[in-house]
């Protein structure tokens, strides 16, 4: 890494190469494929959220109008127990399988029970309702606290917790006990001057991705299937698919659609393997797509959690310990996101005792899945609350309480490696001087800070450039381009060969055009397929120096790169004219054939990533209503490739944020069922609800990426939750644990606090 | 249900079809007419990714059914550029960067243009509540509002 380097290609705010499709409406999403003949798939879901199936009748159903196949969870296979790796997300394929069609009981109310294809969707629809299932209700579990309870109904009979020391004697929704520590955490609160303590709660929240899940899927009679769809990983599609199938993973080909946004909820599967069996027994390509419904009863949500911190500090702000009680709801099966949770939850402080102890809790509600940093805004909601009130009790400012803790290069991190370079420093720093943080505030409005945390990811990636006859550059990646990353990849390549931006397409190629590449997820992929971009790019300007030195007669290792051109070294006594790229292309027929770069690498050192949020929000106190009128983040993005687009993540991730801190949250009703599955009642933030988003990039070169690169895209959704409670707090003068903040709850802190 | 023959005029073009009479719009653009420009985020009328206008009135295609279109003049996101020149408000998206995944933005841009076109010269308030139809949960609206703004400019500078 050489920090004096001079960019030509990356740092710039170019268009994008998919961007002119995406504004005229070219762009094709899940949906929007279509294949001669195709049919449409449907699925009966559970009205229960914990029943057993007594028994499935698809008889009336089959003989319907336009029904050319009907599938149950009887015609899928058996599938073992695995563990899933690659993913984003925790899980098992037996579990996965189940979830995507339920045997023996349903788990959640939309928990699939049967799947038609006919003719048209209003057919299947039809046929739908004329398939008779017969439950046997079981108690739903709904929350941590009735699921961790005693005498707790449970959920699954054969789960028995683990990581503990031994194997229990009896079943129990904890799936997991995880923990965590350094030191003598009761020693550190001995010594402290002052100790805090408090429990939070978040709600169960879904990613909210405009384009529901959709997939087209064709199987011919030879057991090939492909399959056109929406997600964030093919590969993993192709692997999910072919376990639940019994498949091999060769016969399946997945064919990335454009993606209308995941945030991680589109690192699984749901319809696909579903389609493709439906496929397979009409002889038909069939089309399934969730409505906005099933999205919020099927797909993975974010886990609600109950997160206990105590908190230990001297009177000038040092932490002497700190600890945390955090169980995470994972729904009906196994593998919330408790783990990074509990990584992440102190990671941004120096403290010598600590112990961390998380519990992964099944209750009936839909699997979770990853959502942006999975599980870090939870507990770090919870901490930086807890930080926020150390600061108004020793009188210190936020920010510098935070300064006094933070962590720096060569610290050790709360969950093990020691920190390379990081720029939490300068983002305290860069918020403490930022003009809007002293902006003054009115009456009933208030200002609050939190910080944020987030690994970030490596993982395996597979890039191949191609080098075409008149020097224009090819990129053919793996991973899906969920908000910029073919602009980011081409800018990279441009940067690495030295020709012009404009002279570089991307292609995202399917899972057999493309070497194998992890999920678009865990900001990895301007790091990790990045790098793979980049390390292609130098194999072919290894290939060009060896082809002008064979043109020109001279070794190799004579030959430079610069400015896109290959030039004998300097003292080299060779009276040559540069060859550019074009020129060794268009000659390459002569010089050994086409020029094909490639890289495959499993990317380590992903620079973590950390921010610094402050909002300034007004209490109504007649209603309970918050409003935002100024939001700042302030993030380390290690080197930003594309200002706009890691602008965009950090202004994007912040909206996510107060949207989860003042509004968003599942609510059910007593026997499970979710009563706002759907846009109008499940409200994420609209354009009138939010101010500008100001935005500060810090950038603190990443040592492990050529570029200084380091993941940009989920750091940002983690500080704000806590930063809107913490600037609440501030304009109402009530501290309120739960979130979120909606009016009613606001309302009713403000009347209990008045009587 | 027997289908319904329906003749209408889509983006400029005379244009006929056969529908369901409980078919909506957004299946009939999307279905019949293989405009798939138009998305679907929710079928409730709550998200704008449908967006259209009939007879110049914004209007989410979930909530009109293909029959009601008789007679009238439908405007869907691939009506918005001429030719191979993007129109003011597409190249301010671009510029702007005001779109991540893209699939809200054709909603967006026809809700753009409706605004834009009544109101030549909106407050950054008056962008906010036009659009509050339009869900969008990549950008935080930051650039998508910048982008509109721009585009107004822009779009003023042309017709003085």
């Amino acid at each position: 890494m050489s920090e004096a380097r001079q960019f030509n290609a990356i740092g710039r705010r170019v268009i994008r190469p998919d961007g002119v499709d995406k504004v005229t409406g070219r762009a094709a999403f899940g949906a929007d494929y279509t294949l001669p003949g195709t049919i449409y798939g449907k699925v009966l879901r559970s009205p229960h959220a914990h029943a057993r199936i007594v028994s499935i009748d698809t008889k009336k159903a089959s003989r319907m109008p336009g029904v050319l196949a009907i599938v149950t969870g009887a015609d899928f296979p058996k599938v073992g127990s695995e563990e899933i790796t690659g993913g984003e997300g925790a899980g098992d394929y037996k579990d996965l399988a189940t979830n995507v069609m339920a045997r023996d009981r349903v788990l959640y109310h939309g928990h699939a029970v049967a799947a038609v294809a006919a003719t048209s969707v209003a057919e299947a629809d039809a046929a739908l309702a004329a398939i008779k299932v017969r439950y046997e209700k079981l108690r739903p579990v709904m929350d941590i606290d009735t699921a961790m309870a005693d005498d707790a109904v449970v959920i699954d009979e054969q789960l028995f917790t683990s990581g503990l020391p031994e194997k229990p004697s009896k079943p129990s929704n904890v799936a997991t006990v995880m923990e965590l520590k350094r030191g003598d955490v009761e020693a550190g609160f001995a010594a402290a001057d002052i100790v805090l303590e408090g429990t939070y709660r978040t709600p169960t929240v879904h990613q909210g991705y405009i384009e529901p899940h959709a997939c087209l899927a064709t199987i011919n009679q030879g057991g090939q299937a492909t399959v056109w769809a929406s997600t964030q990983g093919h590969f993993d599609v192709r692997s999910g698919a072919a376990k639940v199938l019994g498949m091999k993973v060769s016969d399946i080909k997945v064919i990335p659609t454009e993606i209308g946004g995941g945030f991680g909820g589109k690192t699984t599967i749901y319809v696909e393997p579903v389609a493709i069996l439906l496929s397979r027994r009409s002889g038909r390509p069939v089309k399934m797509t969730m409505t906005r419904e099933e999205v919020f009863r099927a797909s993975g949500p974010a886990s609600a959690t109950k997160c206990v911190i105590k908190i230990g500090a001297k009177n000038d702000g040092t932490l002497t310990a700190m600890s945390a009680w955090l169980a995470y709801e994972a729904g009906a099966f196994k593998g919330s996101s408790m783990a990074p949770g509990a990584m992440c939850v102190f990671a941004p402080y120096k403290v010598d005792n600590f112990l961390i102890r998380g519990f992964d809790v099944l209750v009936n509600k839909p699997k979770v899945a990853a959502y942006r940093a999975p599980g870090a805004p939870q507990s770090m909601y919870a901490c930086e609350s807890l930080l926020d009130e150390l600061a108004g009790k020793l009188g210190m400012d936020p920010i510098d309480l935070r300064l006094k803790n933070a962590v720096e290069e060569g610290c050790q991190a709360a969950y093990g490696p020691k920190f390379n370079a990081i720029g939490f420093r300068e983002c305290l720093e860069a918020a403490k001087r930022h003009p809007n943080y002293s902006v003054p505030l009115g009456p009933d409005e208030g200002r609050g800070v939190a910080a944020g945390f987030w690994f970030n990811a490596g993982m395996q990636s597979s890039a191949e450039i191609h080098i075409n006859e008149d020097g224009t550059v090819t990129v053919i990646e793996g991973n899906p381009d969920i908000g910029g990353s073919r602009a980011s990849m081409a800018m990279m390549a441009a940067e690495e060969l030295g020709v012009p931006y404009e002279r570089v397409r991307v292609q995202i190629a399917d899972t057999e055009s493309a070497g194998y590449t992890n999920t678009t997820g865990g900001s990895r992929v301007t790091f990790a397929t990045g790098m793979a971009v980049i390390q292609a790019a130098r194999d072919i300007i290894g290939q060009c120096k060896q082809r002008a030195a064979s043109t020109w007669g001279i070794d190799g290792d004579m030959v430079d790169w610069a400015d896109g051109k290959a030039i004998p070294k300097p003292g080299v006594n060779a009276d040559v004219k540069p060859l550019t790229l074009a020129n060794i292309a268009s000659n390459a027929a002569r010089t050994g054939g086409p020029l094909l770069g490639r890289a495959s690498l499993n990317a380590r050192g992903a620079g973590p990533g950390f921010s610094v949020n402050f909002a300034d929000v007004r209490v109504d106190r007649e209603t309970g209503k918050l409003d935002v009128l100024r939001f700042t983040a302030i993030q380390d993005v290690g080197k930003a490739i594309h200002p706009s687009y890691v602008e965009g993540q950090l202004q994007g991730g912040a909206a996510q944020g107060i949207g989860w801190a003042l509004n968003e949250e599942y609510v059910y009703n007593k026997d499970g069922v979710m009563e706002n599955a759907g846009f109008l009642d499940y409200r994420i933030p609209v354009a009138s609800d939010l101010p500008m988003i100001d935005t500060q990039m810090i950038e603190v070169p990443n040592p492990s990426h050529p570029y200084g690169v380091r993941g940009v895209g989920e750091t940002p959704i983690v500080a704000p939750l806590a930063a809107i409670a913490n600037a609440s707090c501030a304009a109402t003068g009530v501290r309120i644990r739960d979130l979120p903040l909606s009016p009613p709850r606001v309302l009713a802190a403000l009347e209990h606090a008045a009587s | 249900m027997a289908k319904v023959h329906v003749s209408t005029s889509v983006n400029g073009q005379h244009t006929e079809f056969l529908c369901e009479p409980n078919e909506s719009l957004l299946d009939v653009l999307r279905e019949n007419l293989q405009l798939t420009g138009t998305k679907e985020g929710c079928a409730t009328g709550d998200c704008g990714a449908c967006s259209v206008t009939i007879d110049g009135t914004l209007v989410c295609s979930c909530l009109v059914l293909g029959v009601e279109i008789a007679g009238k003049e439908v405007g869907t996101i691939e009506g918005i550029a001429k030719g191979d020149v993007l129109h003011p408000i597409q190249q301010k998206f671009l510029e702007h960067a005001a779109l991540q995944c893209g699939v809200c933005t054709p909603g967006l841009i026809v809700a753009t243009k409706s605004l834009l076109d009544s109101n030549p010269k909106p407050t950054e308030e008056e962008i906010r509540y036009y659009l509050a139809g339009n869900l969008c949960r990549c950008t935080g609206y930051d650039k998508i509002v910048r982008a509109v703004q721009d585009a107004a400019q822009t779009m003023r500078g042309k017709r003085a």
